[in-house]
């Protein structure tokens, strides 16, 4: 502990023995992540634990006799067979969103990181200003952008993309759509930061040993903005699969997602046991995916 | 040199979180013997009455169902009025959007015999069935609601929940029935031409409340809504599978149809008498019908919970609004079915023409046409909606 000999003392304070200044700074890190700790388990750890209780609760109980704890793992089954639909559903339509947000948003954060010059913050802004309204409210206003009479649908079937009884709204189609634009910030905001630290000159280099553009990208763009694009299609993914609020405004009962029967199963039909089921299992597929993701991606930061 | 945070790493931190969590988890579900009941008792969940000391109340109640003063919204005319002369300070929040919702919002509280902080909430006949029945509701003192007694609607007395009359008292009651915008459809006439009409298919909606929706569809197929057996709901239901196996209905909505049957995204479908009174004095094209068939009677109605510090407070609130010339003056403005009998009569000198409406004072034709969904028991009312929420999609 040589090193330790070189710290400064702050001035005023008396030098304490060795033996206790080592036992302070090894205590001082876990004094710092008290608070947090502290809230993560209060909010986040004990009712996760209370769910996982309440799932293996007796699915025979009700709320007037209360539940007995009789560890019944069917539950998860029973909720796997009648819902797997809208599980499927919610990783179908969440993936595709990411497609679609990926093909938009690279290009965006690229063009804002690399090519925006002074508009850069500008451009950073518009990405950033639709979150100052609420969720809910930019949702609905693609109720009125999509409606069956609005400019947008009178277009599209005067052009024949839609026939004379077609409709965006209340379709598959409108409910990918707003789960595409309603996490775009969070894909584009973390590539933007990784693509913004991306040195020109690399790619200078790579023209001048002979690299086409499309090789240039692919060998160096591409990784360096890695930790980036892992970190927003993360952001975009967790909670787009868990959403709910597009199925149930833009979407119909033939589009609802996994969210939406957890919603009903704990509001309406007053199912603990199965919503506390459906809940863990919907975290356990994600956690799942995101593990080999991470793996594949051959990253070692997260774990 | 060597920093202090060098022993504490990622791997390190992590296994000993997840190794304390393991154990916590263990420890939580061994020790996790399940939840008590929410059931609860008059002896065993007494409440203390502050009101002779505490001249105060707390109102819960929904959205635009108070009358605000046109100039100052911020004004309520019937409740300042009775501010000023009884003295009571009422606390009045729009809290409640939603009988779920708002259900678990206070269910802790109420299931472990606290308070809510609320004197008077209003909900829905079926949440407070339930409510009443969880023994969640405390019961009021007949004396002190002469109004209530001389003025309650006749087809709102001695409900399936409250035989006396004194757990759930009505604030405002509305019907579900049918609504369409003659804009972009032809008039319709029965729940039928809703769920079949090639014209309207896929511009159709219905409610996500099942008593309104079933109960519409239970009268369709000539069954009582408040007297109906198991394989008669599953007739229904079967019907209302089809319209939605066939792409005819859309969607299954809140309050939330209103703005798309305004513009036309939705033709027709299965709404409130209220929302469709309002959109019609905007366009008058859009039309609330009674289907032939018959049409639901709904109230949402004041509730004294447990623990409730000022029933009597609350019971004078009560009273008050049982009061023939106040009911009309709210009724003038929510446009709901007024539960007041007397109020027509004070109507007609503040706005004759709502006093001839029959959605907000429905004569003996269309009582007679109208029905209150049977109250049901726990376990009926788990499979009923389990099966309802099946077919509309959750």
């Amino acid at each position: 502990m040589s090193a330790l000999a070189h710290v400064p003392t702050p001035a005023g304070q008396p030098a304490a023995p060795p033996g206790v200044r080592r036992g302070r700074r090894r205590l001082l890190p876990y004094l710092l992540l008290l608070p947090g700790a502290a809230w993560l388990l209060v909010f986040f750890v004990l009712p996760l634990l209370q769910l996982a209780a309440a799932s293996l609760y007796d699915p025979s109980g009700s709320l007037s006799t209360g539940y007995a704890m009789t560890g019944e793992v069917g539950n998860y089954w029973v909720a796997l067979q009648a819902y797997w639909p809208q599980f499927a559903r919610s990783f179908a339509y969440s993936a595709i969103a990411l497609v679609l947000a990926l093909l938009m948003g690279y290009p965006l954060a690229y063009a804002i990181a690399q090519k925006a010059g002074r508009w850069k913050n500008l451009l950073l802004v518009a990405v950033v200003a639709p979150m100052f309204t609420s969720f809910l409210v930019r949702t609905l206003a693609w109720k009125t952008i999509l409606s069956d009479n609005g400019a947008l649908v009178g277009l599209l079937r005067d052009v024949h993309l839609l026939g004379a009884d077609g409709r965006l709204l209340a379709t598959p189609f409108a409910v990918v759509l707003g789960l595409t634009y309603n996490f775009l910030p969070f894909l584009v905001l973390p590539l933007y930061a990784s693509l913004e630290r991306l040195d020109p000159r690399l790619l200078e280099a790579a023209s001048d040993l002979y690299a086409s553009p499309l090789r240039a990208f692919r060998r160096v763009t591409l990784p360096l903005s890695m930790p980036g694009l892992i970190a927003g299609t993360l952001l975009f993914f967790i909670p787009a699969t868990g959403d709910y609020i597009n199925a149930e405004l833009l979407g119909t009962p033939n589009e609802y997602m996994i969210g939406n029967v957890i919603d009903s199963a704990f509001l309406v039909r007053l199912d603990y046991p199965q919503g506390a089921a459906l809940s863990f299992l919907l975290m356990a597929a994600i956690l799942a995916i995101v593990f080999v993701y991470l793996r594949r991606s051959g990253t070692e930061e997260v774990l | 040199m060597r920093s202090p945070l060098r022993h504490l790493t990622r791997r390190g931190l992590l296994t000993g979180t997840l190794g304390s969590a393991t154990l916590l988890a263990t420890a939580g579900t061994l020790a996790g013997c399940g939840t008590k009941g929410a059931q609860q008792t008059e002896a065993g969940c007494k409440s203390d009455d502050l009101s002779a000391t505490e001249k105060k109340l707390a109102f819960s109640n929904w959205p635009q169902y108070m009358d605000v003063d046109e100039k100052d919204e911020s004004k309520r005319p019937t409740l300042d009025a009775f501010i000023a002369k009884s003295g009571i300070q009422v606390t009045y929040t729009e809290d409640v959007n939603d009988n779920n919702e708002f259900f678990g919002k206070v269910q802790n509280q109420l299931a472990g015999c606290q308070t809510t902080g609320r004197d008077i909430m209003v909900l829905t006949d079926w949440m407070a069935a339930r409510m009443i029945r969880l023994g969640w509701i405390q019961k009021l003192d007949k004396a002190k609601l002469p109004n209530v007694e001389a003025n309650l609607l006749p087809s709102l007395r001695g409900r399936s929940f409250d035989k006396d009359n004194q757990l759930a008292i009505p604030w405002q009651s509305g019907l579900a029935g049918l609504a369409y915008n003659a804009k972009v459809a032809k008039e319709i006439r029965t729940v039928d031409e809703l769920l079949t009409r090639p014209d309207l298919k896929g511009k159709v909606t219905a409610l996500s409340e099942m008593r309104d929706t079933m109960g519409l569809l239970l009268q369709s197929n000539g069954h009582d809504p408040a007297n109906f057996t198991p394989a008669q709901f599953d007739d229904a239901l079967n019907k209302l599978k089809k319209a939605v196996d066939s792409k005819q209905i859309r969607k299954f909505t809140g309050n939330d149809y209103a703005p798309d049957l305004a513009k036309g995204d939705i033709a027709a479908c299965v709404g409130w008498s209220g929302d469709v009174i309002q959109l019609g004095f905007e366009d008058e094209k859009i039309k609330f019908v009674v289907p032939e068939s018959g049409v639901m009677l709904w109230s949402d109605n004041m509730l004294v919970p447990n623990k409730a510090g000022h029933k009597a407070n609350a019971e004078e609130l009560i009273n008050y609004y049982y009061d023939p010339a106040v009911a009309a003056k709210l009724a003038a403005y929510v446009n709901y079915i007024c539960p007041v009998t007397g109020a027509q009569a004070e109507m007609e000198k503040i706005a004759p023409d709502l006093a001839a409406n029959p959605l907000i004072f429905p004569d003996d034709a269309m009582l007679s046409k109208s029905k209150v969904f049977m109250a049901l028991d726990e376990k009926q009312e788990k499979e009923y909606e389990t099966k309802f929420q099946q077919v509309i999609g959750a």
